[in-house]
């Protein structure tokens, strides 16, 4: 454990060197106070909308910006050592292999968390300071949930990172491979499932479909902050969701399940990695 | 006493590339020893047997009497110092703290880190960041490194590197204080000059094959190489027919350079002594570079004739 926490605190400390954090912190608080405060541009306003329509439209952005950033964070995370030549030499050094790994998604993961909570929790912030028909508590459960699955969904792309980190010998090849998973999982998963369901006509296990969602990270954290505001007008595959409410118990034990495979993986490839 | 590495019939096989032909090698407390070889010889396939790194194809590796590569392999790397060669740190984080990380995985005291930084001679550059370091000064923080924790045992890939001839110099004492407080080191270089004074015991490869191993002395005798006499005079005369016919003209005026025979050496030493012409006399021995050369060319022949 003592080995795993000084790998961390070099990473977080890394990230807070080069900037990482800081950056995040910005491009997150950004996009959500921009969308707290013009959410409903689109319907002809400007100022704070209902609670829902800020969190929902959130929501669908984080699912695109989180998983890149988490990705392009920690895709160097092992081939980038190996690279430089540390990794040979902290080999050396009274250190399990697991416990580097544990110890850089760690660090990572706190960088994402940290950056995540001041990113998003500060438009809550603003929102409860500024927003005349939103109140403190009303602000906290659903802020809660949105970044518990915001950090959780980061969690997993870093772990999803190191998988690749841990398979290939070139950092530009796992630049490259992260990419693609980035473009599976956040464009192409729905696409073909719409795509199926329109082919299919809706000929399909209506009770099979929704459970087809828990296949990809990013459907479960749409669904997880969504189905808070089950009144929502929703569109597109979420709509099909609604039809099997999963519990919010169900929705994070799923995502949890997201973190701990590409974990349990990467510790598996990583142990088999030649030096 | 027990032997601190002990390579048993030790051999690397990558694929179908024979890295490592059958070695043994033993190494006492105390013991410094020189591993050298062109690219590719084997000589990173050693260092990474004794460090644990790679597992022997077959054949049995021993450091402080456990296998480096499983168990106690932990308790074994807390007591190993290592430098490889071309290490770039963390270039976002200061020297300080560079060494600082690899101190605390290694339970060393942060005082310590910053006294080595100083023994180094790096204590002015401690808090600047590692990417402006120099390609000496990364070398310098990474012997810092290998130093933390007071060692047991150091391998060193590569250690001269980019240091200046002083630096050197003060690297090479620190190698023989080391040596006094009975830290076992192997160094591994294809930078032979000025090396050879601070090592017990060399080892040559070529191949993955021992080409040959012994002290500098025992060397010359397996190489049987010809010492260089270097004479200066004014109407030398020579005192036998052979040595007549060996000399050759030097490159100045009134020198003149001579072979001989390791066995010879005394014996025409003492005649050229009495020599009433003779200004200066220089005897120069096979230097290790001479040696290594020699079994580098035996190996290349042997080769050719097969």
């Amino acid at each position: 454990m003592r080995a795993i926490l000084i790998v961390a605190g070099k990473e977080f400390r890394g990230g807070l060197r080069n900037r990482w954090v800081l950056s995040i912190c910005i491009i997150l608080s950004v996009l959500a106070m921009g969308l707290a405060y013009f959410g409903a541009a689109a319907a002809g306003k400007v100022g704070f909308t209902s609670l829902s329509t800020t969190i929902v439209s959130l929501a669908s952005l984080a699912v695109f910006i989180i998983p890149l950033i988490a990705l392009m964070l920690a895709y160097d995370g092992i081939v980038g050592e190996d690279e430089s030549g540390t990794l040979l030499l902290l080999m050396t050094y009274p250190l399990t292999r697991w416990q580097l790994l544990l110890g850089k998604m760690f660090g990572q993961g706190m960088i994402m968390a940290f950056s995540t909570t001041v990113g998003f929790g500060s438009s809550a912030v603003m929102i409860g300071v500024f927003s005349a028909s939103t109140s403190w508590r009303e602000l906290l459960m659903p802020y809660a949930i949105f970044i518990g699955s915001a950090v959780l969904l980061g969690w997993i792309f870093i772990a999803i990172a190191y998988v690749v980190s841990c398979s290939v010998s070139e950092k530009s090849k796992a630049a490259g491979i992260a990419l693609i998973l980035w473009f599976l999982f956040v464009l192409v998963f729905d696409l073909g499932l719409l795509g199926i369901l329109v082919a299919t006509q809706g000929d399909l296990n209506a009770d099979l479909f929704p459970y087809l969602l828990l296949l990809n990270p990013t459907d479960i954290f749409r669904l997880v902050n969504i189905s808070y505001f089950a009144e929502q007008n929703l569109s597109g595959l979420m709509a099909i969701s609604q039809q099997a409410q999963f519990s919010m118990t169900t929705m994070f034990a799923a995502l949890l399940s997201w973190l701990v495979l590409p974990v349990v993986i990467s510790v598996y490839i990583f142990n088999r990695r030649g030096l | 006493m027990s032997s601190i590495v002990e390579l048993q019939q030790v051999e690397k096989k990558y694929l179908q590339v024979q890295a490592l032909h059958s070695l043994d090698l033993s190494l006492q407390q105390g013991e410094v020893l020189g591993l050298f070889g062109h690219n590719g010889a084997g000589k990173t396939t050693i260092i990474k047997l004794i460090l644990g790194l790679i597992e022997p194809t077959s054949g049995e590796v021993r450091v402080f009497g456990e296998s480096p590569s499983h168990g106690m392999a932990l308790q074994i790397r807390s007591q190993l110092g290592f430098l490889q060669e071309n290490v770039s740190f963390y270039d976002q984080l200061t020297g300080l703290e560079v060494l600082n990380y690899f101190a605390s995985l290694k339970r060393v005291s942060k005082k310590k880190s910053m006294q080595l930084l100083v023994q180094v001679g790096l204590q002015d550059a401690c808090k600047r960041k590692v990417k402006t370091y120099s390609k000496g000064m990364r070398q310098r923080l990474g012997l810092a490194q290998a130093l933390l924790g007071n060692p047991k045992l150091l391998l060193l890939d590569e250690p001269t590197v980019g240091l200046d001839p002083i630096a050197t110099q003060d690297f090479y004492l620190s190698i023989e204080q080391l040596k006094q407080q009975g830290c076992t080191v192997v160094l591994c270089s294809h930078v032979l000059p000025g090396v050879e004074k601070y090592i017990d015991r060399a080892l040559i490869m070529g191949s993955g094959e021992l080409l040959a191993s012994g002290s500098l002395a025992q060397l010359r005798l397996q190489a049987s190489l010809p010492a260089q006499f270097t004479l200066q005079g004014n109407s030398l005369t020579w005192p036998t027919q052979a040595l007549a016919a060996s000399v050759k003209p030097g490159p100045l005026a009134g020198q003149y350079q001579l072979e001989v025979a390791m066995e010879q050496k005394m014996h025409v030493l003492k005649q050229l002594i009495s020599q009433p012409g003779l200004q200066d006399l220089q005897v120069s021995l096979p230097s290790l570079e001479d040696l290594y050369r020699h079994f580098i060319q035996v190996q290349g022949k042997s080769e050719v004739f097969l």
